[in-house]
């Protein structure tokens, strides 16, 4: 693993591409930005990883991106976040597939219970969370904005969950002596790429509504802050919520969301992608089409939107990943 | 070797043995060499090649209490055709039953060439008087069983009675007839490689054809550490007297990639004459559909999703 970091020049130029972020190389961690004189402690860094079935893990293939702060915040301005490989995103899948069946077979009042722990515990974080946004170039009350409406819409989905067999389930009718029922199921593993901002709302509002149908997602960060994502994970790793059923990776869009489209355990895929990834949507929909996999890519929405209760959550999202069984019953019997 | 040891005419069983004194074994050693060779990684065609081979060593096991003549028909199928859409794929071995199941399996395979193994002598426990476990290996043979996998009286094997173990499994060599002999010492209850070293020595001694680790019914079932530490065993049986005994790890054996990893370990310890399914065997259920599925990903260059690929 270690052949693989390089040091680089203090200094070095970010990517031309993703602005405050550099692949590849490990960044120099030394001096905290605030040099305190009177406190001869040395701070304890916090070594940023992705979240894999329940656990806080490094790329398997050693890989680090370097991601730039602002000058915000007591951390070292640059830290090191795991650059999210292909065989990655494969174990996350069999993770998450080996959660699947236990999360799927929950009463939706315990989902619900759960989601709403998620809320609690991401309020608790709301200081650190508002600290990660601004750190990536947020003001403070745009944070602080984005963090209450993520916890808002995390207590949305909480409430949906035991809706969500009502509202989609149907008695219909048929032309014989029999019941037609039709129920909810959910799919198993959605793939999901995140939009790059709003970093913390569009990755909550992509996720919650997936897995409050009962499915699990094995989902890629944020490109450009990576860092929030993996601090919410946290709040996950807190909430109840049994591990694999959310499996966050830092790294690329481009070199990970391949791998969910054409996996053929990943049953669905989720993406929402800058205006220039128009040739990556098509080759997703293309990979996607062997398994016949539901694959639902998007231009990332405004921030107006994001914020929208009316665009940014609701049945539309919820109804997107599950499956309708029919069951027919005979009268009388 | 080992039976060179013992002492006929010794007053009492257990005092037969005073000179039978395997060699100890380094665990630490075992485990840091399984530990290297695990890592070796097997990419394409050694890949292709490796799991292929291990289709044809795989023992398809059912040994539950829910077992139903459906669904032995049913592995015999896949034992005899892994997967519909590649007539390119070897069979299996054989496929592994309750004694009940024999001639339903045997039926089902006719001549394809796959065998059936048939667990006897009071199956998983092996608590039982040695005529009830006698019988039952006979009985196996005459539903037509090819192979037979015995337990070793666990209890006799740690309380220090060598000679009752000894004379049991040699009884039921006995008893087997044509039939070959696997002898399961159940190395999760054996406590240590001393132990397990001390078992494969005496299995082998008595006539075992084969040794395999585990019933698949107690954990921790096959290890890679155990399995080292019984190929040793095979490894200085075959110096001393030129004979080959077989190996069958079993249970815990899930993933294509376990398998590839025991193939490297038998290669490196025993070498090529091994890699055949006349000397080593894989007990499993599971193990199957992995390898499947990673064959699969090989020719399409897609990962597949386990529900395309039949459970039992």
């Amino acid at each position: 693993m270690e052949k693989k970091r390089t040091q680089v020049e203090e200094g070095a130029p970010a990517s031309a591409a993703s602005p405050g972020v550099k692949t590849g190389e490990l960044a120099v961690r030394d001096v905290p930005s605030s040099t305190d004189v009177a406190s001869a402690r040395v701070r304890v860094n916090k070594a940023y990883k992705m979240y894999v079935g329940g656990a806080f893990v490094r790329s398997e293939s050693g890989r680090y991106t370097q991601v730039h702060g602002n000058g915000a915040g007591a951390d070292p301005e640059t830290v090191n976040v795991p650059r999210g490989s292909r065989k990655d995103v494969r174990d996350a899948v069999l993770v998450a597939k080996n959660a699947a069946d236990k999360w799927a077979a929950r009463s939706a009042y315990n989902r619900g219970q759960i989601l709403y722990r998620l809320a609690e515990v991401t309020e608790s974080r709301t200081p650190e969370l508002v600290e990660s946004l601004v750190r990536a170039g947020s003001s403070p009350a745009d944070a602080a904005r984005e963090v209450a409406a993520a916890v808002d819409r995390t207590v949305f989905y909480a409430g949906f969950c035991d809706k969500i067999s009502s509202l989609f389930s149907s008695h219909n009718p048929v032309s014989g002596p029999h019941f037609g029922f039709t129920i909810p199921n959910p799919m198993g593993v959605v793939g999901v790429v995140a939009p790059d901002a709003p970093s913390l709302l569009g990755l909550v509002s992509t996720i919650l509504p997936i897995i409050a149908t009962s499915n699990v997602v094995v989902a890629t960060a944020s490109e450009t802050d990576p860092r929030t994502a993996i601090v919410w994970s946290e709040c996950l790793a807190t909430s109840d919520l049994p591990g694999g059923v959310v499996n966050i990776l830092t790294g690329q869009a481009a070199e990970l969301a391949p791998q969910l489209a054409k996996h053929r355990e990943v049953m669905a895929f989720d993406g929402t992608f800058g205006p220039k990834a128009t040739e990556l949507r098509a080759e997703l929909e293309r990979l996607g089409a062997d398994s016949v996999k539901r694959v639902k890519t998007r231009s990332n929405l405004s921030t107006g939107e994001w914020f929208d209760d009316r665009k940014g959550q609701g049945i539309a999202w919820v109804e997107r990943y599950i499956e309708s069984k029919t069951v027919w019953h005979p009268v009388g019997v | 070797m080992t039976t060179a040891l013992f002492k006929r005419s010794a007053p009492t069983r257990a005092s037969r043995f005073p000179l039978f004194n395997p060699p100890p074994v380094d665990q630490v050693a075992i485990e840091e060499r399984v530990a290297n060779l695990a890592k070796r990684s097997i990419k394409k065609a050694s890949k292709v090649a490796g799991l292929k081979l291990s289709i044809s060593m795989m023992d398809l096991t059912t040994l539950e209490g829910k077992d139903t003549e459906g669904k032995v028909l049913q592995l015999c199928r896949k034992a005899v055709r892994p997967l519909d859409s590649d007539s390119d794929l070897p069979s299996c071995a054989a496929i592994c039953v309750y004694p009940n199941f024999v001639r339903i399996a045997k039926d089902a395979l006719g001549a394809s060439g796959v065998k059936v193994a048939s667990v006897a002598t009071a199956f998983p426990s092996g608590q039982s008087p040695l005529e009830i476990k006698l019988d039952d290996v006979r009985r196996a043979v005459e539903f037509g069983a090819d192979e037979i996998d015995m337990v070793i009286d666990r209890g006799a094997m740690l309380s220090g009675d060598y000679g009752k173990v000894f004379d049991e499994i040699a009884a039921t060599k006995e008893a087997c007839g044509p039939a070959h002999l696997k002898v399961i010492l159940e190395t999760g209850e054996l406590g240590s490689y001393d132990v397990v070293r001390k078992a494969s020595d005496l299995a082998i001694a008595a006539g075992g054809d084969f040794i395999k680790t585990s019933t698949g019914k107690v954990q921790p079932a096959a290890t890679l550490g155990v399995t080292l530490v019984m190929l040793e065993a095979i490894r200085d049986h075959f110096y001393a007297t030129g004979t080959r005994i077989g190996m069958k790890p079993a249970g815990g054996v899930r993933t294509a990639k376990q398998a590839l990893q025991y193939l490297v370990v038998v290669k490196e310890t025993l070498g090529d004459p091994w890699l055949t399914p006349d000397l080593f065997r894989f007990g499993a259920s599971a193990l199957l559909n992995d390898v499947l599925m990673q064959l699969e990903k090989e020719r399409t260059g897609l990962y597949q999703a386990s529900e395309d690929f039949s459970k039992d």
